[in-house]
């Protein structure tokens, strides 16, 4: 029996039906792509192109294009490489974590974040590999493959390898993840195809399905087991991205802090990115029934609960660096603070810090303009929170004779927008042609938590 | 009776009718085939008196042969086949296994079962969907009798589907 609440606020408004759910949500799939995604589509294009000049002369010239220096060895790669990660966090959470708790505002927008994850993973693998600068042969240096040096094998006492099975385990279980959420969703739109080549391409995307309980049983015993798995793999993969910094003795990176604390920062981004991109998404697709001013306040409450641990981690890194004694090491938090790089410190701790803050503020947290904004604000900050340990730790460690500054160039801008290119280009695709919102999912909460339901 | 029919199809809308006209529908001793829905109607398992799936089971083992792969293989490669000495580490120690074989068993797991559920609900690419009505992925649930599997005649089985609650009886014919 399905258990209405007066008490919950609806999670589905406009008093909609089944069949409406399947109307809305199939519409952008099967009409004629609209001028603002065109324009969209345009925009990542170009800057797609810009990136792709870049990666190419990188890999063209080796990474000697980069600004990095002796001292600066890492820079914009790995800052980069991490803050994709963390974008991606917040897609598993919702649809692994947040299912596991049964939370069923989690319908809506789990679809979307979860491809988010699987772009942003995407974008986030071309750092590492690329930072090797021989990508073809960097394949050997990352998995345990037979190659023609010997039996010479990966080093699996390293972080770096570790971060090689964290990184391609989430992505391959987060794509499957996704695409058995799809299926369903697929086969409605095959089935209400009117064209050959739409009916063919769902047809061969939805595997054959036909709705049996059977089958519907075995899928959600199969969608619970992979957000068990998931779960934990959500914690792994940042832990295990942290400790490629926590295992060395950079003063400043060697910190046993930092495995929770880069799980908090990418939960954190991951629902910046999520908000920033369905709040475009919901206007665009004119979705507003679907994810209703309540989603974005939870997802504003996530933010305020993550953010402030992002806070206590900050204000704690400083404070362990006081009381360790360790002369290195307080240095490199003075530097952080007051050094050549204050700038991005500073913009790191009124991004992380103080804006999410605001979401106390219940007008602000319902407020979409104000949530946009914020979202956007908490992105920036995130990134500079990754520049700031990477670089302001390496520029000056324990020789004062080795210290230097990295400048970025137009190849590391380049890599970078590449990334950007290639996220929001596969992000409209998806938005285009696939259900932003997995349908199955939401009809069934139609009965117990629309708004017809609840009058 | 019509023998050229296959199944009776008893179409519903609303999933709390199904879930009771399910359990009627067994109660006066008709064999219901299958019953199609656009979304999880949670208790229809139950109800269809279906046996727990064991996905689980097939879960649990492919996680463990990822655990036993991902063991042997470091402890092969860094232990025996070019032991070498890296940071003063032993050549083979668990600690820093862990990462590497957490990672495996997951995603060994992952796919295993994924694969397993695929092969069981016969899901593949291309594979031609037997739809019982095109309505069952928009907001139709349907219940299907096999007329070869009853004992009662065509007429029989739908009225008893009519009287369950169902909004529309089908008949429906499969060539293969």
């Amino acid at each position: 029996m399905q258990v209405t609440s007066s008490v919950r606020e609806p999670l589905v408004t406009g008093g909609k039906t089944v069949h409406d759910v399947t109307e809305d949500i199939c519409r952008q799939v099967e009409g004629k792509p609209t001028k603002s995604w065109m324009m969209g589509m345009a925009i990542s294009l170009a800057t797609l192109g810009i990136g792709t000049y870049a990666v190419f002369m990188l890999l063209w010239e080796g990474i000697g294009v980069w600004g990095l220096n002796k001292t600066v060895g890492w820079a914009w790669d790995i800052t980069n490489f991490v803050w994709w990660v963390g974008i991606g966090h917040a897609g598993t959470l919702i649809s692994a974590i947040l299912l596991l708790f049964r939370q069923k505002w989690r319908m809506s927008i789990n679809r979307a974040a979860e491809a988010m994850t699987i772009f942003a993973v995407i974008c986030a693998a071309c750092f590492p590999g690329l930072h090797m600068g021989r990508l073809w042969v960097g394949f050997y240096w990352a998995l345990p493959l037979p190659n023609t040096w010997g039996s010479l094998w990966v080093n699996f006492n390293s972080p770096l390898l570790w971060d090689v099975f964290a990184i391609s385990t989430y992505f391959t279980v987060s794509l499957v993840f996704w695409y058995i959420g799809l299926i369903p969703d697929f086969a409605s739109i095959r089935d209400r195809a009117t064209n050959k080549i739409s009916k063919a391409v769902y047809g061969a995307l939805s595997f054959g399905w036909d709705g049996a309980a059977k089958t519907w049983m075995r899928y959600e015993s199969v969608a619970l087991i992979l957000a068990g798995l998931a779960t934990p793999l959500v914690l792994s993969v940042h832990t295990i991205v942290s400790f490629d910094f926590a295992t060395s003795v950079i003063p400043g990176w060697h910190t046993t802090i930092f495995p929770p604390y880069f799980v908090a920062g990418a939960i954190f981004s991951g629902f910046a990115m999520v908000l920033t991109l369905m709040l475009v998404t919901r206007r665009v697709f004119k979705l507003e029934d679907y994810i209703t001013i309540n989603h974005i306040e939870l997802m504003n409450i996530v933010i305020i609960i993550t953010g402030s641990i992002v806070g206590i981690a900050y204000i704690t890194e400083f404070f362990i660096a006081w009381y360790s004694g360790v002369a290195a090491e307080q240095y490199a938090f003075i530097n952080r603070a007051t050094g050549p790089y204050w700038w991005a410190y500073w913009t790191m701790m009124t991004c992380n810090v103080i804006s999410p803050q605001l979401f106390w503020f219940k007008k602000i947290r319902t407020n979409i303009a104000a949530t946009f904004i914020l979202s956007i604000i908490v992105n920036i900050g995130m990134w500079f929170e990754r520049f700031v340990i990477i670089v302001t730790s390496l520029h000056r460690d324990y020789l004062p004779s080795s210290w230097a500054m990295f400048y970025p160039t137009f190849y590391d801008v380049g890599v970078y927008l590449f990334t950007f290119g290639l996220f929001f280009t596969a992000f409209l695709l998806f938005a285009k042609f696939f259900p932003v919102i997995n349908m199955a999912e939401v009809k069934s909460i139609i009965k117990s938590s629309s708004l017809k339901s609840n009058k | 009776m019509e023998s050229n029919k296959n199944f009776v199809l008893g179409i519903y809308d609303d999933e709390d009718v199904l879930l009771k006209a399910v359990t009627k529908v067994r109660e006066s001793g008709v064999k219901i085939h299958e019953v199609y829905s656009p979304f999880p109607v949670h208790g229809l398992d139950e109800v269809l008196g279906y046996k727990r799936t064991r996905l689980p089971i097939a879960a649990f083992l492919f996680g463990l042969l990822g655990t036993t792969l991902a063991l042997t293989m470091q402890t092969w490669m860094l232990g025996f086949d070019w032991p070498m000495i890296i940071g003063g580490k032993n050549f083979a120690s668990l600690p820093p296994f862990v990462p590497v074989t957490f990672e495996l068993t997951v995603l060994l797991s992952a796919l295993g079962m994924v694969g397993t559920f695929m092969i069981v609900s016969d899901l593949k690419p291309y594979k031609k969907a037997r739809l019982m009505d095109l309505r069952i992925t928009d907001d139709k649930h349907v219940m299907a009798i096999d007329l070869a599997k009853n004992k009662l005649t065509i007429d029989q089985i739908k009225s008893i589907i009519g009287d369950s609650g169902a909004t529309e009886v089908n008949d429906k014919k499969f060539e293969d």
